[in-house]
């Protein structure tokens, strides 16, 4: 039980007066980021993330994961009370939480939601405190093909699991891939596809990638679309909450089996926004109340707002544990750990305890801090909304800019921004998913040195991916995840009775 | 039926056609990269695969892709679905043209006196504002940012002629 001592010292870490100010500053910044769309919670992370580095990385990333939490919060005010998804995640909440907004339920919608998120962070927590130490213990003694191996995996699965064409997702991973590549090859020490650039040395960041494709590309939508905000009139008392929180309790079957549909999806990088919607559609079909979904029926909030809480937390067991990020914004954490001189993955968990369980310990305070502030404050985050968007969107702007710049302190950066914005709005719009390209760009380097070590050790032959059980396994596992779509199409064509000649396969 | 439907939504670039141009942009891009492997080698060297072997088959895969979502698009009938009317492109040019201009004129003028700029001007255009409320809100925001920056978490932001003036 030594995991529970070190825990508790992650405590007396996060309770620290200075910390905990973070904390609330990190979840008060985190609701507005979730609020305010064309910010979510990567770009919101990531813009903040040069402000840290001054403090020591504990702290940092407290108050970044805070923003983190409070984005996630954040998402569901907008989706019950203005029926306008702030993050992806949410859009499944707009379903039932704008209806019951509409008949005047707005604070029970609110209380169930923050409440439903709560408890599946918390469970998502519980479940990291437990695993995430094993896996790390386990995942020591893995060897480059290994490691590769587990990237393969965690790609494989975005081409298997997401809603877009499996070839757009393909491709736009192998882009993200080839933009990592540019600059200074780490293991030869050569400059590669800069073209005599001088500007290219240095790569392409992902910080600008996420803050132009997230944020720029997203206000580019939010204009083109021409929102006007008429928001539900939002109040909230104690009253509204206890009475919500007693009717609660009798929705456990439905919280656990949310929290563990989005602990799956979680963990896998499919993430929050199809957790949310795979908690929901489930919900529906099994509900008594399947009927009155979409009119304003409470399970419906619980249903996606547990589940992609229970995501975006569970997101971050292989960050810690593997280094292989879950989403987005987890990815964007993993490059300020890296940022931070911290080497992500296994050895943390032996070399940096203060940090990794100061990290854990924040996620529970986090959360109960979270829960506290959005109950509290929900007038004023939806007041925000009611700032027009014609000052909104230059403010956003200029706040991306200034992340951009202040990653290097460099304007060409800034540049580099736009240029991604405009191309993330093209990929939107076409169909072509960002979270694969920001991941792959994150993870090229790691993902190369790992598959180049390996084929060094094997003199080329790419039997070494197969070479002993563990590492066939992840194969298996991933090219069955690259696979998925077919395989589905024929097992439900098998289950359909039509007799197929390859049925021996 | 449909097409006069789509029609007095508004008229626009077909979907098709966009999906097209993206398909074969990133397929030059990775021609680009392929070329710029070979330059460094993808073969073997002493030290093992060289630094452009990693590149090479990645630009190679998103050639694969590319190919693949072009045949796609080629396919399908042409179902005249818009991708996003002139009218709306017209409203995302009003934001990409003066973000443009903002980000070209930082390193000369500064980061606050083009956030300023750009904050009022957004008002005063497309917000429809008074000149006093576009130039205090223009004002206010990039003072906040040089207090909170600045002062409190000590991180330089760009600055033009107008801080030196101030001495800064």
């Amino acid at each position: 039980m030594e995991d529970i001592g070190n825990l508790f010292h992650g405590f007396s870490v996060v309770l620290q007066p200075y910390n905990i100010v973070l904390m609330v500053v990190g979840i008060v910044l985190g609701v507005i980021v979730g609020v305010l769309p064309g910010l979510g919670g990567a770009n919101g992370v990531a813009i903040l993330l040069p402000l840290t580095f001054s403090m020591s990385p504990t702290s940092a990333i407290i108050m970044l994961s805070c923003i983190y939490w409070g984005a996630l919060f954040g998402g569901a005010i907008t989706s019950i009370l203005f029926n306008i998804p702030g993050e992806p995640w949410s859009v499944a909440t707009t379903f039932d939480g704008y209806p019951m907004a509409q008949q005047g339920k707005a604070g029970e919608a609110l209380t169930a939601a923050f409440t439903s998120s709560f408890v599946g962070a918390l469970f998502a927590v519980i479940m990291i405190t437990l695993v995430a130490p094993l896996v790390a213990s386990f995942a020591l003694r893995f060897g480059p093909a290994e490691i590769f191996s587990v990237y393969f995996l965690a790609f494989c699965s975005f081409v298997g699991l997401s809603k877009e064409p499996p070839f757009k997702t393909v491709a736009s991973m192998m882009l993200g891939f080839a933009l990592g590549a540019v600059g200074l090859d780490q293991m030869t020490g050569q400059l590669r596809l800069t073209f005599g650039f001088e500007t290219l040395l240095t790569g392409f960041d992902f910080l600008i990638a996420v803050i132009g494709l997230f944020g720029i590309g997203e206000i580019l939508l939010t204009m083109e679309e021409g929102l006007s905000f008429r928001g539900k009139a939002a109040k909230i008392d104690l009253k509204v909450v206890i009475n919500t929180w007693k009717e609660l309790p009798r929705y456990w079957m439905l919280y656990l089996r949310s929290c563990l549909i989005g602990c799956w999806m979680g963990i896998s990088p499919a993430g929050a926004t199809p957790a949310s919607f795979m908690s929901y559609g489930i919900a529906k079909r099994i509900s008594k109340h399947g009927k009155n979904f979409g009119k304003g029926e409470i399970e419906g909030v619980i249903a996606p707002e547990t589940a992609a809480h229970a995501a975006g937390t569970a997101a971050l067991l292989p960050m810690i544990s593997l280094g292989v990020p879950g989403s987005p914004t987890a990815a964007v954490l993993l490059g300020g750990l890296l940022i931070w001189g911290l080497q992500p993955g296994p050895l943390l968990f032996t070399e940096q305890k203060d940090f990794v369980w100061g990290l854990i310990a924040s996620m529970y305070m986090g959360n109960i801090v979270g829960l506290i502030v959005v109950l509290t404050c929900v007038p004023l985050f939806a007041a925000i909304l009611r700032i027009p968007f014609s000052v909104i969107a230059p403010i956003i702007l200029v706040l991306c800019a200034i992340g951009a710049y202040t990653v290097h302190n460099n304007t060409f950066d800034v540049v580099m921004m736009l240029v991604f914005g405009v191309v993330g709005y093209f990929m939107k719009k076409t169909n072509y998913p960002l979270a694969p390209m920001v991941l792959a760009i994150v993870l090229g380097d790691k993902a190369e040195e790992s598959f180049r070590q390996s084929l060094l050790a094997s003199q080329g032959s790419l039997g070494v991916f197969f070479s002993n059980a563990l590492v066939s396994t992840i194969m298996t596992l991933g090219l069955i995840a690259l696979f998925w779509p077919m395989i589905q199409a024929g097992l439900s064509r098998l289950r359909g009775g039509v007799k197929g000649p390859r049925t021996a396969a | 039926m449909n097409e006069t439907a789509e029609e007095s939504a508004g008229a626009g670039p077909s979907q098709r056609s966009v999906e097209i141009g993206v398909a074969a942009t990133i397929a030059i891009l990775a021609v680009i990269g392929i070329i710029g492997a070979l330059r460094v080698g993808t073969g073997w060297s002493a030290e093992g695969p060289r630094a452009g072997f990693f590149p090479f088959y990645i630009c190679i895969a998103i050639l694969i892709s590319c190919a693949v979502n072009l045949a796609h698009v080629l396919r399908t009938e042409n179902d005249g679905a818009v991708f996003a009317s002139w009218d709306q492109i017209n409203k995302v040019l009003q934001v990409v043209v003066p973000t443009a201009v903002y980000v070209g004129i930082i390193p000369y003028s500064g980061i606050y006196v083009a956030s300023a700029l750009l904050v009022a001007s957004f008002m005063k255009v497309l917000g429809r504002y008074g000149w006093a409320a576009s130039a205090a809100v223009g004002i206010a925001v990039p003072l906040f940012t040089f207090v909170a920056f600045e002062k409190w978490f000590l991180v330089p932001l760009p600055k033009g002629p107008l801080e030196h003036l101030l001495g800064y």
